[in-house]
């Protein structure tokens, strides 16, 4: 399908289309067996520029927004899901700064994100607080001109690795949901360890750490926005992130379907090509057909968020003041009905086409010496993470409700 | 001393391209010319400074195979483009390029010609030599690693037929390499943004003085004689119906020979 990609966008395509064949693919097996970070490939990522492709070039990215990311994050995926994860993570410890920093903190940290020289990482999960992020029992309590974080998060993703964490924690723990604070940590503040290693079924190549702050003393210029905004710096974070994870989704789902076209049309039984039997056929199409679909909803939402996007974040470049604050001044919109729907459509799209995929290539299909069962482990996790779907599910109808109840309708 | 690093980058249809005539079809670099940027961009890392260049001979078509250089962080590009440059052979080429490295001495002193040993679409391969040949200069083919460079010359290794040769060239000097030297680098986005951009100069004729009489159809390669290989004699067949029966006639053929 033709999706009238601009230059630069078809670009962004055949470079991570070439990462993705030459660097990425050869050494996807390697990094699924031994669960080790893929240095050398997050360096092929890097000197492509792939890392600041959403961010402005005021800070030394390319200046797109997150459809150009989720083009990158998608071709990627479609050879391996789990090593094209720093492009995701990275976003995810970028976009809360971009959108929520001060003209200063984004100066101070994307420039480095941007260029990929530093990676980013976000992380809310708590071990108590993972669909129930108010239930956050990490506190950052002032102290002169530093917060002082105690408690543990997990399920941090890249951990380790990365250099930027974006980490949420309890300014003021009686106002509960309300003291919900946003901090930029770096790599290296006293107080600041890694914990337990996750080990994983899918997503192997990348790093799944528990992050243990102990009298951590972080600078009070490293809140993000205000005291107890924790919790809109998250939500507004994943209306832009989630397209991404929509995109890694797709491109696993494609990958796998490649490969298992591939192989149903050389793989002969009864005497034919497994291919022409029209239960394979049919559903080699339901795949293909729930691929695009996915990918229209993908590519409409994400350049129609980032149109709506800009003007916020030009404005709030131009008078320094925080994105969000551009964004209520314009009243841009919120999106976080239609990124949802993304996530949801793409993730659920990608466990079914590689379910599908695997029983179309019979008993190979489940083996490790052939890469079909592998799409199969990488995609669950895109139903889980950022929100897992029954989440989002419940976010888009609390908006359709309220969609109908600002427009007089009853009940 | 930095070192001005001229690489040589023929246009042609890509091999993959599935395309049977090259007519009209997007041009690339001649694949082994990529190792040849590759490793002018690296000797530019090894000696900090140093500035490097590509150079092209073809229609306009070939500003895309130059873009496509800028792109890897060749900061320069020539193109050589003149209706009149048509029909040449490989010596011509070689005499065009040698005129246009001249023309870039004049303003800042070529150390070194990069190129690729053959072409995908010519394999001629003489382009190299006989682009030395013209400048006067030392040159060496199908060079497989550069061991060591200084700022007046440089060491390199060659593959022969079972053997590896060391040569040491002072500069200016050209190079011919294949495709053990390295592997090419992929292009950056930011890199590929700016070659968009990138003004490439066209030199024709004029530009470079060139001798009408060394270029293009009247210089082209004729064909005098031809000396065909004298067709070899029949061999013999081994008669038999099974691979015993074969081997016994065989053996028997092999005893009457005086071979067994
Ligand atoms: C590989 C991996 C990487 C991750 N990376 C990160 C990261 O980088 N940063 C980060 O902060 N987190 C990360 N996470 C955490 C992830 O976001 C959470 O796992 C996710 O939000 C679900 O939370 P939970 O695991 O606690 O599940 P629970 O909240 O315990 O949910 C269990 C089940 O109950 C359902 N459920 C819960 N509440 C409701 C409800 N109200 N309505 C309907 N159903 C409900 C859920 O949908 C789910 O099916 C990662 C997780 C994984 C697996």
């Amino acid at each position: 399908m033709d999706y009238g990609l601009t230059e630069t966008q078809q670009e962004i395509v055949s470079l991570a289309r070439q990462i993705a064949v030459k660097k990425v693919k050869p050494v996807r097996e390697h990094y699924d067996k031994t669960e080790e970070f893929p240095w050398p490939v997050v360096e092929e990522f890097r000197k492509a520029d792939l890392f600041g492709l959403y961010l402005p070039e005021q800070y030394g990215g390319l200046g797109g927004g997150c459809f150009e990311l989720s083009l990158a994050f998608e071709e990627i995926s479609k050879a391996c899901g789990g090593i094209a994860m720093p492009l995701g993570t990275s976003s995810l410890g970028s976009l809360p700064i971009l959108l929520f920093g001060s003209a200063e903190q984004r100066e101070r940290f994307l420039p480095d994100l941007a260029s990929g020289k530093k990676l980013g990482a976000f992380n809310i999960t708590e071990p108590e607080a993972g669909s129930d992020a108010t239930a956050t029992k990490a506190t950052a309590l002032k102290d002169g001109d530093h917060y002082v974080l105690n408690g543990i998060k997990n399920f941090c993703s890249t951990g380790k690795e990365a250099d930027v964490y974006v980490v949420f924690a309890s300014t003021n723990p009686a106002r509960g949901p309300r003291g919900i604070s946003a901090f930029v940590v770096e790599k290296g503040a006293p107080g600041f360890s890694f914990g337990k290693k996750e080990e994983k079924m899918g997503i192997r190549a990348n790093p799944t750490y528990e992050l243990v702050f102990k009298d951590c003393r972080v600078p009070a210029a490293n809140l993000l926005y205000k005291e107890g905004y924790g919790l809109f710096v998250a939500q507004g974070t994943f209306d832009m992130s989630r397209p991404g994870i929509g995109a890694q989704a797709l491109g696993i789902a494609q990958g796998a379907l490649d490969e298992t076209l591939a192989y149903v049309r050389v793989r002969k039984q009864f005497g034919q090509a497994i291919s022409s039997f029209q239960a394979i056929g049919h559903m080699l199409a339901d795949c293909a057909t729930q691929i695009e679909a996915g990918r229209a909803l993908l590519y409409a939402t994400a350049r129609a968020m980032d149109a709506a996007m800009k003007p916020a974040i030009e404005l709030a470049l131009k008078e320094r003041l925080p994105v969000y604050d551009a964004m209520r001044k314009l009243k841009t919109r919120r999106w976080t009905k239609e990124s949802a729907m993304v996530k949801v459509f793409c993730s659920d799209t990608a466990m079914k086409v590689t379910t599908d995929c695997v029983q179309m290539c019979g008993g190979i299909g489940y083996m490790r010496d052939f890469p079909v069962e592998k799409f199969m482990r990488d995609a669950k996790v895109t139903q889980i993470y950022e929100g897992a779907n029954q989440i989002q599910r419940n976010e888009i109808s609390m908006m359709m409700i309220k969609e109908a109840a600002s427009q007089g309708g009853e009940g | 001393m930095p070192l001005n690093l001229l690489v040589c980058v023929k246009g042609t249809v890509s091999s993959t391209s599935g395309a049977l005539r090259p007519e009209g079809q997007p041009l690339s670099p001649s694949p082994l010319d990529e190792y040849a940027v590759e490793e002018a961009l690296r000797l530019k890392e090894r000696v900090p400074g140093s500035k490097t260049a590509a150079l092209s001979l073809g229609t306009p078509a070939s500003e895309e195979p130059l873009r496509s250089v800028l792109s890897l962080g060749v900061e320069s590009a020539v193109l050589l483009c003149d209706e009149a440059f048509a029909g040449g052979d490989p010596v011509s080429s070689a005499y065009l390029l040698s005129l246009a490295v001249r023309k870039l001495s004049a303003a800042a002193p070529v150390q070194l010609v990069l190129c690729g040993k053959k072409t995908n679409d010519g394999e001629s391969g003489q382009v190299g030599p006989a682009l030395a040949a013209w400048l006067g200069w030392p040159s060496a083919c199908a060079v497989r690693k550069v061991v060591e460079v200084s700022e007046t010359s440089l060491t390199v290794e060659r593959a022969l037929e079972g053997g590896v040769e060391t040569l040491a060239l002072s500069f200016p000097a050209v190079l011919t390499l294949t495709k053990e030297i390295n592997e090419p680098r992929l292009p950056s986005l930011k890199g590929k943004m700016a070659a968009r951009k990138a003004q490439i100069p066209r030199w024709g004729a004029s530009d470079l003085g060139a001798d009408a009489a060394l270029y293009g159809k009247s210089a082209a390669t004729s064909v005098v004689k031809t000396a065909p290989v004298p067709p070899r004699a029949g061999g013999v067949s081994i008669p038999g119906n099974t691979p015993e029966e074969k081997a016994r006639a065989l053996a028997e053929k092999l005893k009457e020979m005086k071979l067994l």
